[in-house]
């Protein structure tokens, strides 16, 4: 019982915390990339507290529900987009032996479903709103969800298909070095798919800020909106996570698995993070067309050639 | 009653509850939400019956694409905000008995077929293993039959959203017009 309480302790502190540390790392990151220095005076030291500060101003803002708006789904959208992240990091395995909050046994399918669920939260937004870029973007967001979901499932099947089970800590156990280049494609697939799921740039058409204005969240001000970009944060982390457990081994590092197991995977995951903020920095917006072209005709196909590689290769060895 | 039979009664009441909901409401998107929460009732019930797999694929089938794709289809046609009068259906008395009906239909079958028999619940008999070895070597023909089916509504579906393959003459006249300019678009 204490160690059940225990684990989900210390899964609501690195709810609370990944998610803002990554946020502070895409602040610095993306300055250095481009040549500024970010974020400087919060909290004194190359302003650490900076995101400490954002969320002490969201939370004095007003709470304003537009006066068309649905009251009930537009307040409930923030929560229906954070909860399944939370969910999610429930049953990522961070080390061997039970370090987990929750060992299910169809544990990859349970992260997909309780990921796609997020997603609905953007969308209720979009509706409730009664704005028309709301709708707009909630329109981009599921018509991108439905594209992307397809590709994202295949992937993650793929590594279940490899391993011979659908649990995410029997996915480590199983997992060898050679795994990298034979489920190279899917790891690729399921990354990108993931981002676009997230609406991450280059894949943030729905929420594009400079065109529909944030697309779902447009009328969202103070804590709300502050859900929703947390929601966002927290995705990057479910994200790099997951594919951390399924395509690159965990907690399995060059040595000291059982001790150090935590600490490579949350190498595995920073890296990862580093390089969402990065591709964000590096490459422009796709428009939906593209990103609807890049879904059906090249991850899809993609997706599927991993699965028959898969296949093959179980059958034959 | 155990706390087990207990929680299944209570997903059982909210998954009724919502689903009347979802028909009753003059609110359009409210019915999809309201079929979230009905969904998500009967995956929670599948769970209690120790169904996990299955909870799950409920879930991400039906609530992450199928309900996604009913919102995308509401929102690209019309979405209004509050009630919409205009969308009742004259039908509503004749739905209603379909619906009573079928439900009378199914309560019987699983009236006669079963009397008050009590199955034990083992943990990890709805386990992706055992559904897998059921659905591959006792249900392989039915699952091949549902194959060919969902295979025959897809190419409906591509058939149905093409343009250029719709009428005879159409395609009579196709090498004369030459390609068109909207071929690469579709899908």
């Amino acid at each position: 019982m204490l160690e059940v309480v225990g684990k989900l302790v210390l899964v609501a502190a690195a709810f609370a915390l990944l998610p803002l540390l990554v946020g502070q790392a895409e602040h610095k990151v993306m300055a250095h990339m481009q040549g500024r220095l970010g974020p400087m005076y919060a909290g004194g030291f190359h302003g650490w507290a900076q995101l400490v500060a954002d969320g002490v101003k969201f939370a004095q803002k007003e709470d304003v529900v537009p006066r068309d708006a649905d009251r009930w789904v537009f307040k409930l959208a923030p929560g229906v987009a954070i909860v399944p992240y939370l969910l999610v990091l429930l049953v990522i395995p961070v080390g061997p032996g039970g370090q987990v909050a929750l060992d299910l046994g169809p544990g990859i399918f349970f992260a997909l479903a309780v990921m796609g669920v997020g997603v609905i939260g953007a969308i209720m937004a979009g509706w409730a709103s009664a704005n028309k870029y709301s709708l707009l973007g909630g329109m981009r967001v599921a018509a991108q969800l439905m594209s992307y979901e397809l590709p994202m499932v295949f992937a993650a099947s793929s590594v279940a298909m490899a391993a011979g089970t659908l649990s995410l800590q029997g996915v480590v156990e199983e997992w060898r070095w050679w795994w990298l280049p034979w489920q190279a494609i899917g790891a690729v697939v399921f990354f990108v798919a993931g981002l676009a799921e997230l609406r991450r740039p280059p894949f943030d058409m729905p929420v594009a800020d400079s065109e529909i204005i944030f697309g779902p969240y447009t009328e969202y001000g103070g804590l709300r909106f502050a859900l929703f970009i947390l929601a966002e944060y927290a995705g990057i982390v479910v994200l790099c996570a997951l594919t951390t457990v399924l395509f690159l081994g965990g907690w399995k590092g060059p040595f000291l698995n059982t001790e150090l197991g935590w600490l490579w995977t949350l190498i595995k995951v920073g890296v990862l993070a580093f390089c969402v903020i990065w591709l964000r920095v590096s490459y422009p917006r796709m428009r939906e067309d593209q990103l609807q072209k890049l879904a059906w005709a090249w991850l899809v196909p993609l997706s599927l050639a991993q699965l028959a590689l898969t296949g093959v290769l179980r059958v034959v060895t | 009653m155990s706390g087990q039979e207990i929680v299944f009664a209570l997903l059982g009441v909210v998954a009724v509850g919502s689903a009347i909901l979802v028909v009753t409401t003059r609110q359009l998107v409210h019915a999809a939400l309201w079929l979230v929460v009905s969904f998500g009732a009967l995956a929670g019930g599948y769970l209690v019956l120790t169904a996990e797999f299955v909870a799950w694929v409920q879930v991400l089938i039906y609530v992450g694409a199928i309900v996604v794709l009913l919102l995308f289809g509401i929102m690209l046609t019309r979405a209004p905000i509050g009630e919409s009068a205009d969308l009742d259906s004259g039908n509503r008395w004749a739905a209603l008995a379909v619906a009573a009906a079928t439900a009378a239909v199914l309560v019987t079958v699983m009236v006669i077929g079963f009397r008050d028999t009590k199955m034990a619940l083992d943990a990890g008999g709805g386990s992706a293993e055992e559904l897998g070895a059921a659905v591959f070597r006792t249900w392989a023909l039915p699952f091949e039959v549902l194959s060919v089916l969902l295979l025959a509504s897809l190419v409906g579906a591509i058939v149905l959203s093409r343009s250029d393959i719709r009428t005879r003459p159409d395609v009579r006249t196709r090498p004369e017009t030459g390609a068109r300019p909207d071929e690469e678009g579709g899908a």
